[in-house]
C-alpha cells in the first residue's frame, strides 16, 4: 500500500498504521507519541499528540478525513495522503494537546529523576509554549507506596495507560489500574497494594514521564552524568540484554535497551534490573547508541577507542534516539 | 393537532400493563413481522421510513442496520441505549415510564430484523425506578409468550436482558456503553472497529436509542412509506421533544417533524409561551451539548426563513447561525437568564463526566470550568473570553469520543452569540444574577 506523508511516499504492508509508516520514513515526518508503544497491544489513542491530518482518505475514496486522526491507531489505506509537519493547523492543534498535557503537570524537572530522558520534556521543548496560560492550582495526588522497587508519583502522570498494559500483557497479575475518572483519574492500586512480580520493573521503562521511577536509582545521579553501556548476562527469566548506566566504575541503574523511538527492545526481569548492580555481573558489549542531540550523549565518550567511535558514528547516522527540534 | 405515533395512548389508564397495551393494538408489529415478513423486509421498511437515530446524531437507522456484519455462526446483538443523561433530555424516561411495552415491542421487532437471539436494554443508574417498571413489563411479556423460546409459535426466539448503569453520562456513548455492559470501566473505545463489526463481546452489534426502537413499531404496523409521509424532506416521522426551562408548559411533546419552532414555543398546544410574560432570550434546541441560539436565530434562520423542528432546518447555517435537533432536549431561557451562568453549569457537568482517557477532554473541560468560575466570582478579565474560545477550539475534534465536542460546542456558541455578556462581567468585575431562580434562593444560606 502506498501512503504519502508530508510529501514523501512509502510502500507499506496492509495493516500498517500511519505512525508506523511515518517511522519507516524517519524522524523527519514521524509524529511524537506519548502513549503508543509498539510492543504493547491496544496501546495508543489516548494522548492525542500523534494526531495527523488526512488530506486524502485513499485512492478509492479520496475524501479527506473531517477531523485529525490519531496516527497510532489509524491504518493506512492505499493512496492515502497525510500531513504532519507540513500542516500549520495540525501543528497548532498539537500545540493545544501539549498544552493540555502540561497544565496539570508539576514541571518539577529540576528534582525529577526522569529529567534528561523524559518524553514530555522533549515534547514540550518541541511543541510547547514558553509561557503557561494556566493560572490555577495544579492537580496533586497523595503518594502511594507500591513496594520496594518502584516509586509511583502520580502527580507527574499523563495517563498514557502504558503501565496498565504492561501489567496486563507482560506480567502474570495486574494489581494496579485506573481509579476515578476525568481529571481525578489516577493510576493506583485497589486498596493499597504492592506491585511485585518478576516483570513489574518494566512499568518504569514504559513510563514516558517521571511518574514511575526506580527506587534503587532515585536521587542517585542526574541521568546526563551517567554513561549508558550495552551489556548482557545469562538469565533464565528474560533475554538478559540490558543497558547499564555507569558513574565511574559503579553501575547506578539497569534498564531495558531503548530503540530510536525510546521504546524497550526487550522487556527485562526484575532480577536483572534491581539485583545485579555490579560490573562483574555483566558482559559489557560497548557504548549505547544515543543521539548526539540527547543531553545524555554530552561529554561521555571522549575516552573511546577508534572502533567504538566508528560504531557510535554509524549509530548516530541511523538516527537513534533522535529528538531533533522540528519546524 | 399533530399526528402521534409513540405516545398516542397517553390518556389510557394502565397503558403500562400488557393487557391494556394489547387491547389498544399493542404487539401487532411483532405479529406482523414474525408471521408475514422476513427480517430483510423489516429492515427494508425501516430504510423506506427514513427514520433517523433519535439519540442525537440523527444517523439513518435503516442504513445503520444494513452495516451490521453477519458472519456465519457469530451471534449478533441489539442493544438499546437507555442511558439518557444529556441535561435537558428526558423523553426516553417518559416513554419507558408510561409505555414500557412500546419499547419491548420495538425491541422484539428490531431484534427479529437484525437476527439477534439476545438483546439488551442498558439503562442509566439514576433511572432505577424505570428499571423496575421495565422489569415488570418484561416479566409480563415473558409470561404471555412475547419473549423467550419460539415466539408466537414461529422458530424465532429472543431473550431480553436489562442492565443498569452506575450513573455515568459517558456510558451513553455507544462504545463506552458496550464496555460497561461487558462489566468493564465505561471508557469509549477507539474506533474503528465500529460496533457494527465488533461490538458487544467482539460480536456485531447495533446500538439504538429508546425512541428509535419504539419508532420501529409504527413503521412496521403502517409501512415505511406511510411513516415517511410525515415530516419534511429527510426529517421524517414524529419526534419526542422534552421541553424545559422558562415556559408555561414544560413537558414531553410528540410532534411531527417540520413544526415551526415559533409554534412549538408559543402555541397553547405545546410549550404555551414564556412564563410570567417575559421575553424569549435563547434556546438550546437539542440537549445541553448543541449550540445555544439567541431568540432571533432560533425563530428564523439567517436567511429569514421560519425555523422548523427538523434536522435540516435547525442545522441551517452550520454552527455560525444554526444548531442541531440533537436528542430533542429543548431548553428555553427567558430574558433574565444569564448565559454565562448557564454555560458554567453545562461546563461543570462535562468536566464532571469526562472519562479521563484522552488529554484534551480530561484537562480542557476542567480548565474551562475554572475560567467560567472566575466569571461567576466576578474576577475574570476580558482576555479570559479569548482564552475560553481558544481552549474549546483545541478540544473540539481532537478527542476519542464526541464528549469533547459536547463540551466545546456550548462554550463556542455562548461566546459566538453572547460575547458581550462575558465582557460586561469582566469589565464590571461583578456578576449580577437576576434570574428567577437566584431570586428564589436569595435568602438561602449556601
Amino acid at each position: 500500500m502506498k501512503v504519502t506523508i508530508d510529501g514523501i511516499e512509502i510502500d507499506v504492508p496492509k495493516g500498517t498504521t500511519i505512525l508506523q509508516a511515518a517511522r519507516m520514513i524517519g524522524p523527519k515526518v514521524a509524529p511524537p507519541a506519548m502513549c503508543y508503544y509498539t510492543k504493547l497491544k491496544t496501546s495508543g489513542g489516548y494522548c492525542r499528540t500523534c494526531i495527523v491530518k488526512v488530506t486524502k482518505g485513499s485512492t478509492a475514496n479520496p475524501t479527506p478525513m473531517p477531523k485529525p486522526v490519531a496516527s497510532c491507531r489509524t491504518e493506512v489505506m492505499d493512496g492515502m495522503e497525510v500531513q504532519n509537519f507540513t500542516s500549520p493547523d495540525l501543528l497548532e492543534a498539537r500545540k493545544g494537546v501539549v498544552e493540555f498535557l502540561l497544565i496539570n503537570h508539576p514541571l518539577d524537572c529540576p528534582v525529577c529523576d526522569q529529567a534528561g530522558e523524559c518524553h514530555l520534556q522533549d515534547l514540550g521543548y518541541n511543541n510547547g509554549s514558553v509561557k503557561t496560560r494556566y493560572e490555577f492550582k495544579r492537580r496533586e495526588f497523595d503518594m502511594i507506596d507500591i513496594g520496594k522497587y518502584i516509586k509511583l508519583h502520580m502527580t507527574r502522570c499523563i495517563m498514557c495507560f502504558r503501565c496498565v498494559k504492561v501489567a496486563d500483557q507482560i506480567t502474570n497479575n495486574r494489581v494496579h489500574g485506573v481509579m476515578h475518572r476525568g481529571d481525578a483519574a489516577e493510576i493506583s492500586t485497589y486498596i493499597e497494594n504492592v506491585i511485585e512480580n518478576d516483570f513489574s520493573g518494566n512499568v518504569i521503562d514504559v513510563c514516558p514521564v517521571g511518574a514511575l521511577t526506580d527506587k534503587t536509582f532515585r536521587f542517585k545521579q542526574r541521568v546526563w552524568f551517567t554513561k549508558p553501556v550495552e551489556a548482557h548476562r545469562k538469565c533464565d527469566k528474560c533475554s538478559g540484554k540490558v543497558r547499564l548506566w555507569f558513574k565511574g566504575e559503579d553501575v547506578l541503574r539497569v534498564t531495558a535497551r531503548k530503540d530510536q523511538w525510546g521504546e524497550a527492545e526487550d522487556f527485562i526481569c526484575n532480577d536483572c534490573r534491581f539485583e545485579h548492580k555490579r560490573k562483574s555481573d555483566w558482559v559489557i558489549e560497548g557504548p549505547s547508541p544515543i543521539s548526539h542531540h540527547s543531553v545524555i550523549s554530552q561529554n561521555q565518550y571522549e575516552h573511546l577507542n577508534e572502533k567504538e567511535v566508528e560504531i557510535l558514528k554509524h549509530q548516530k547516522a541511523l538516527g537513534f534516539m533522535n529528538y531533533d527540534k522540528r519546524p | 393537532m399533530g399526528k402521534k405515533l409513540l405516545i398516542h395512548n397517553d390518556h389510557v389508564p394502565n397503558i403500562h400493563t400488557l393487557d391494556v397495551y394489547r387491547a389498544h393494538g399493542g404487539y401487532a408489529s411483532v405479529e406482523k413481522a414474525l408471521k408475514t415478513m422476513t427480517p430483510e423486509q423489516v429492515t427494508e421498511e425501516v430504510k423506506k421510513s427514513g427514520l433517523r437515530g433519535r439519540g442525537g446524531a440523527g444517523f439513518p437507522t435503516g442504513l445503520k442496520w444494513s452495516f451490521l456484519a453477519k458472519p456465519e455462526g457469530v451471534p449478533r446483538y441489539l442493544v438499546c441505549n437507555a442511558d439518557e443523561s444529556e441535561p435537558g433530555t428526558f423523553k426516553d424516561r417518559y416513554l419507558m415510564e408510561r409505555h414500557p411495552h412500546a419499547l419491548i415491542e420495538g425491541m422484539i421487532t428490531a431484534s427479529y430484523a437484525l437476527g439477534a437471539r439476545n438483546s439488551y436494554i442498558y439503562i442509566r443508574g439514576e433511572y432505577f425506578y424505570v428499571h423496575r417498571i421495565l422489569e415488570k413489563a418484561i416479566k409480563e411479556a415473558y409470561a404471555a409468550g412475547w419473549l423467550g423460546e419460539n415466539i408466537l409459535g414461529t422458530n424465532y426466539s429472543l431473550d431480553l436482558h436489562m442492565q443498569i448503569g452506575a450513573g455515568a453520562y459517558i456510558c451513553g456513548e455507544e462504545t463506552a456503553l458496550l464496555e460497561s455492559l461487558e462489566g468493564k470501566r465505561g471508557n469509549p473505545r477507539i474506533k474503528p472497529p465500529f460496533p457494527a463489526i465488533a461490538g458487544l463481546w467482539g460480536c456485531p452489534t447495533v446500538v439504538n436509542n429508546v425512541e428509535t426502537i419504539a419508532a420501529v413499531v409504527p413503521i412496521v404496523n403502517n409501512g415505511g412509506e406511510e411513516y415517511a409521509k410525515i415530516g419534511v424532506g429527510k426529517s421524517t416521522g414524529t419526534k419526542l421533544i422534552s421541553a424545559s426551562g422558562h415556559i408555561n408548559k414544560p413537558g414531553v411533546y410528540e410532534l411531527e417533524l417540520g413544526l415551526p419552532v415559533e409554534e412549538f414555543i408559543f402555541s397553547e398546544e405545546y410549550c404555551g409561551g414564556i412564563r410570567n410574560g417575559k421575553k424569549l432570550k435563547a434556546v438550546v434546541a437539542g440537549g445541553s451539548s448543541v449550540p445555544i441560539l439567541p431568540a432571533e436565530l432560533i425563530l428564523k434562520t439567517a436567511k429569514g426563513e421560519p425555523r422548523l423542528m427538523t434536522y435540516e432546518s435547525l442545522g441551517d447555517g452550520g454552527f455560525i447561525t444554526g444548531t442541531m435537533l440533537g436528542s430533542g432536549g429543548f431548553i428555553v431561557m427567558d430574558e433574565d437568564t444569564s448565559i454565562v451562568k448557564n454555560l458554567y453549569t453545562f461546563t461543570r457537568f462535562y468536566h464532571h463526566e469526562s472519562c479521563g482517557q484522552c488529554s484534551p477532554c480530561r484537562e480542557g473541560t476542567g480548565w474551562m470550568e475554572k475560567i467560567l468560575q472566575k466569571f461567576i466570582n466576578g474576577t475574570a478579565n476580558e482576555s479570559d473570553v479569548d482564552l475560553l474560545w481558544d481552549i474549546q477550539s483545541k478540544i473540539e475534534g481532537k478527542t476519542i469520543c464526541p464528549l469533547g465536542e459536547a463540551a466545546a460546542w456550548p462554550v463556542a456558541a455562548a461566546i459566538r452569540h453572547f460575547k458581550q455578556e462575558f465582557i460586561d462581567i469582566a469589565k464590571k468585575k461583578k456578576f449580577d444574577d437576576v434570574s428567577h431562580y437566584s431570586r428564589l434562593n436569595k435568602n438561602v444560606v449556601a
